[in-house]
């Protein structure tokens, strides 16, 4: 055997194989956010849609970020014409209720959409409990990193963004990351 | 007399034609309207996002996407650029919200190397490969046969 020639040839494959590794265990699709552990960027949104009692907003309210500090806020953008939107509405809505009295505040932000077009898909779904806002220009979007609808942050009543999630958000992982924001700012976690 | 008035008259037609904006009833304010700086502006504007991702797409730049998003995006680096942040400030607002991945072009530091390096040293590979192998070649020249007389 000539081990010259074998030490050669594995030089130039290992380094091959250790890079289709790497790379092959990598979803591309999934795009690793820097913002969890920083602070929220700030916003100032305009209520369109107004959700039901007791999380009602009047339409034209405003609701901004610094205003919910010390509390929870789960900040989900959305659109009329995203399907994915769908699986997750009547959880997130259910969730939403869930938490009512207690110190969480949920808000749906419509992405690329029309407010018309957002309001009908409300009703259609069969109405959501917590208001939705405008984000003209997308400046929050954009704040937040957004690639794409539906993505959900979760703000900390620190005002640190402490999770995001990317695409439908299962109900039974919200209620856990609440909770555990609600326990970490000493806050009860059950009614 | 009616001379000095189609005179005047026509005076004031041609100072309202060189100034078209005040005909269309806009505003004829210089501040506003400023092409050389404006020109710039975009110039400057197209080079950065022609350098950042577009999130929605497969490999285009925002300088090259028509989506929503892209168009979005450039808007805020023409919005950034015009209140006085450099490119690298620009670029950097982008890092600190998508990450890296955000920028077209990897920065050159860690694991990046490798797509900088690699392409050099397989060509430098390559040519000593080559080297070598005609080296070889030309110190065994083939033996011919001699003839039989």
């Amino acid at each position: 055997m000539n081990w010259r020639r074998a030490g050669f040839a594995a030089l130039c494959v290992v380094p091959v194989i250790l890079l289709f590794r790497h790379g092959l265990t990598q979803d591309p699709r999934e795009i690793p956010s820097p913002l969890p552990g920083k602070v929220a960027p700030r916003f100032s949104l305009s209520v369109f849609a107004p959700g039901q009692p007791p999380l009602a907003r009047p339409v034209g309210d405003t609701i901004r970020l610094a205003d919910l500090r010390g509390k929870v806020v789960v900040l989900n953008f959305w659109a009329s014409w995203c399907l994915s939107c769908r699986d997750e509405h009547a959880g997130l809505s259910e969730v939403a209720r869930f938490y009512a009295g207690r110190p969480v505040t949920f808000v749906g932000s419509l992405y690329q959409d029309t407010p018309s077009a957002g309001t009908a898909w409300i009703s259609e779904m069969g109405g959501q409990s917590y208001p939705s806002v405008l984000d003209p220009r997308s400046h929050t979007a954009i704040d937040y990193g957004l690639y794409g609808v539906p993505e959900t942050f979760f703000i900390g009543a620190d005002g640190r963004i402490a999770r995001k999630i990317a695409g439908p958000a299962p109900p039974s992982a919200v209620q856990k990351i609440v909770d555990s924001l609600l326990a970490a700012a000493g806050a009860p976690t059950a009614p | 007399m009616r001379r000095a008035i189609l005179v005047a008259w026509l005076i004031a037609v041609a100072t309202l034609a060189s100034r078209p904006n005040v005909l269309a009833g806009q505003s004829n304010d210089t501040a506003a309207y400023r092409p050389g700086k404006d020109s710039v502006l975009e110039a400057r504007t197209s080079a950065v996002a022609a350098q950042l991702r577009c999130p929605v797409c497969q490999g285009l730049s925002l300088q090259d996407s028509p989506s929503e998003l892209a168009q979005s995006m450039r808007a805020v680096v023409r919005d950034q650029l015009a209140q006085g942040k450099s490119p690298e400030e620009v670029k950097a607002y982008f890092v600190s919200k998508y990450g890296e991945w955000i920028l077209l072009a990897p920065k050159a530091s860690g694991f990046n190397l490798i797509a900088y390096a690699a392409p050099i040293l397989i060509v430098l590979a390559g040519v000593v490969g080559i080297f070598v192998a005609v080296r070889r070649w030309t110190s065994n020249p083939p033996v011919i046969p001699e003839s039989p007389e």
